[in-house]
């Protein structure tokens, strides 16, 4: 979260006269869950409300308190044109703005948009489509504007967010390993699903963050925590062949929530290196805006 | 006292028991052999084996009257150890308080002869040095150790390559061999504490139509090893071996999940972490399993050292087959092929020293 201030315990937490934080929850496009989750915190939430003030949180609250805000946590990926003035609102009004979940990280599953013509789906699912304003694609927050750390999931883990708010309450960096799912897994003692029952499984390339939910039910990772640090999507791919993915099902489990994050989109074009030729825009994602956080800057990343 | 001959496990794993041991060995839970607390011979895993490769595990249930019919399970002592996480300590405000964790008294049932190896390697590491571990010790010495000589070894095992196994030599309180027709295992102590547990139960003296039966398992057993080494001046070939190609290789495969790890008995790296929590004033840190293959690990200024699968695969094997030997006057790997079978795309370490120049 930035260099710490080192002045005073809460230098880096307390609003203006020293008073408690000012927190905001915004939402883009999003299903709302990973908001819900600052609410799920339950036993947590009146030790978070005696920290922080909260002070935008429409999911709970529908008083809205004016800006700015010492902490911003932002949900949803950006759509439309009227998400893209906004956002540059909820930046100017944010000391620190933290994104969370897999639509403000990554896009969403709505970025599945980017591998198709938006305004064929218009022409199809609205009677009016000249009502919609929508853009070609859907991304991550830090597309557009600097975002101090970003915290990954599909939803967020309800632990991880509260190590966030902790740390930004301290001043100091949160500790989000971006390691894989197998560590975690292998910490709570499940058993391998892909070695011993031979499931396919993204743990090996997915974030850790979850506490390896699904392996712990014997299921595999669905990668809702999106690529961790270095992964090796050609590897994993040959082998889940090996298990019996076909071709569709290899795309298939790279394009859900996290299908626009590069090492996913490059997993499933590795599957189907034809995808590249009959999809309307393979371009790119855009670059991410300058200033992203620490937790950001992963060397292994390609 | 003398090799006797038990016919059951009720008496042993009762007696342990009592004496206040809770009893950690093989059981069968999602359809792979782990060790779980057990209170009756009734919950071992009768008649049950294993088929191990690189990159797959399945259990095969027989019909069979043997309880130890399996190789290595992916959890070895170290968990009881060297825990996934534990905490170093809290402090609020001004005061700090370092918890010493409740160690539980575990008698393992069903050690294996790699395992033991791996204890002595971890008693090295953890204890040999100028900063012995006072948590580890304690862990270490709360442990009651009942080997099981191995009588199947499973596809991936190398421990006649390592010098470690197939029989349990040292380090144990009890070793026991289970033997068919009629079923009963030939019991030995290791240890005082063993001598007397096992002069509490029922026994007869060893025959030595028992010592030679038992003698035969562990020599059949050395014979069906799935894997070798050829250890001849590996320490000097591995270091020479920095620059080889073959690193890359084995990155276009390796996940650099750390898997390898997480199952390795003897690696050790750990992390710390800190935390605050809501309450202001109040932080934790706690120590963590961590892995040569996380970048975090050789984070240093923002920016990990060992950035490539290559530079990552290369170092722990390396660790393990020859700067260990350096470090701690041993090998780092005792030949029980974890990390071959639980790697999940089958990269095979006995395979890749082979390879190497």
């Amino acid at each position: 979260m930035g260099a710490p201030r080192r002045s005073s315990r809460r230098s880096s937490a307390s609003g203006p006269g020293g008073a408690r934080p000012r927190l905001a929850v915004w939402k883009f496009a999003s299903c709302d869950g990973c908001q819900l989750t600052l609410l799920d915190c339950e036993e947590e939430l009146l030790s978070v409300a005696a920290r922080v003030e909260i002070a935008y949180f429409l999911e709970a609250s529908s008083a809205p308190g004016p800006g700015p805000y010492d902490l911003s946590l932002v949900e949803g990926s950006i759509t439309t044109p009227d998400d893209l003035e906004r956002i540059r609102h909820v930046r100017r009004v944010s000391r620190r703005l933290v994104t969370i979940g897999a639509c403000a990280t990554a896009g969403g599953i709505q970025a599945l948009r980017d591998f198709a013509d938006v305004r064929e789906f218009l022409s199809v699912v609205y009677a009016r489509p000249d009502y919609i304003a929508t853009l070609d694609r859907s991304t991550p927050i830090s597309a557009h504007v600097p975002v101090d750390f970003e915290l990954r999931g599909c939803p967020i883990d309800r632990r991880q967010l509260l190590e966030v708010v902790s740390a930004f309450l301290a001043g100091r960096r949160p500790v989000v390993p971006p390691n894989s799912v197998c560590v975690e897994c292998k910490a709570r003692g499940n058993a391998c699903v892909m070695v011993a029952h031979g499931t396919p499984c993204l743990g090996p390339v997915t974030q850790a963050g979850c506490g390896a939910l699904c392996p712990a039910f014997n299921r595999g990772c669905y990668g809702c925590f999106g690529p961790m640090e270095s992964p090796n999507v050609r590897a994993l791919n040959r082998q889940l062949r090996e298990l019996g993915m076909s071709t569709p099902e290899l795309v298939r489990v790279y394009r859900t929530f996290n299908a626009a994050e590069e090492p996913f989109r490059q997993a499933a074009e590795d599957a189907d290196p034809e995808l590249l030729d009959h999809e309307t825009a393979p371009e790119k994602a855009p670059e991410k805006a300058p200033g992203k956080a620490p937790g950001e800057d992963r060397g292994g990343r390609r | 006292m003398e090799t006797v001959v038990i016919r059951s496990l009720e008496p042993l794993i009762a007696e342990l028991r009592a004496r206040g041991f809770a009893v950690v060995a093989p059981t069968t839970r999602d359809k792979v052999i782990r060790m779980g607390e057990i209170a009756s011979e009734s919950e071992l895993p009768r008649g049950c084996g294993d088929e191990q490769e690189p990159g797959r595990y399945r259990l095969r249930e027989g019909d069979d009257e043997m309880l130890f019919g399996f190789a290595a399970s992916p959890d070895s002592a170290k968990r009881y150890t060297q825990p996934p996480s534990r905490t170093l300590f809290r402090m609020r405000g001004e005061s700090i308080e370092e918890p010493e964790a409740e160690v539980p008294r575990v008698a393992l049932l069903g050690v294996r002869a790699c395992d033991l190896a791996a204890l002595a390697v971890q008693d090295r590491v953890f204890l040999g040095g100028r900063h012995p571990d006072p948590d580890y010790r304690r862990r270490r010495e709360a442990l009651f150790l009942v080997a099981v000589n191995c009588a199947v070894p499973g596809g991936t095992c190398f421990c006649v390559s390592m010098g470690t196994g197939p029989k349990a030599t040292a380090g144990y309180d009890l070793a026991l061999t289970e033997l068919a027709g009629p079923h009963r295992f030939v019991a030995e102590p290791g240890s005082a504490c063993g001598a007397e547990i096992l002069g509490a139960l029922p026994r007869v003296p060893a025959a030595n139509a028992d010592l030679d039966a038992a003698e035969e398992v562990s020599r059949t057993a050395a014979e069906h090893m799935g894997r070798r080494v050829d250890t001849e001046g590996i320490k000097e070939r591995v270091a020479g071996a920095h620059d080889s190609p073959r690193w890359q290789q084995v990155a276009s495969r390796c996940l650099t999940c750390a898997n390898c790890t997480m199952v390795c008995p003897t690696c050790f790296c750990t992390t710390v972490e800190d935390s605050t929590d809501l309450t202001e004033g109040a932080a934790e840190r706690i120590e963590r399993w961590d892995s040569c293959f996380t970048l975090g690990f050789t984070e240093v200024g923002g920016a990990p050292v060992r950035g490539s699968g290559a530079a990552r695969y290369r170092q722990w094997l390396t660790h393990k087959f020859s700067t260990w030997f350096d470090q701690f006057g041993t090998s780092g790997c005792v030949g029980c092929g974890r990390c071959i079978t639980w790697c999940p795309v089958g990269i095979d370490v006995t395979e890749e020293l082979a390879n190497l120049p």
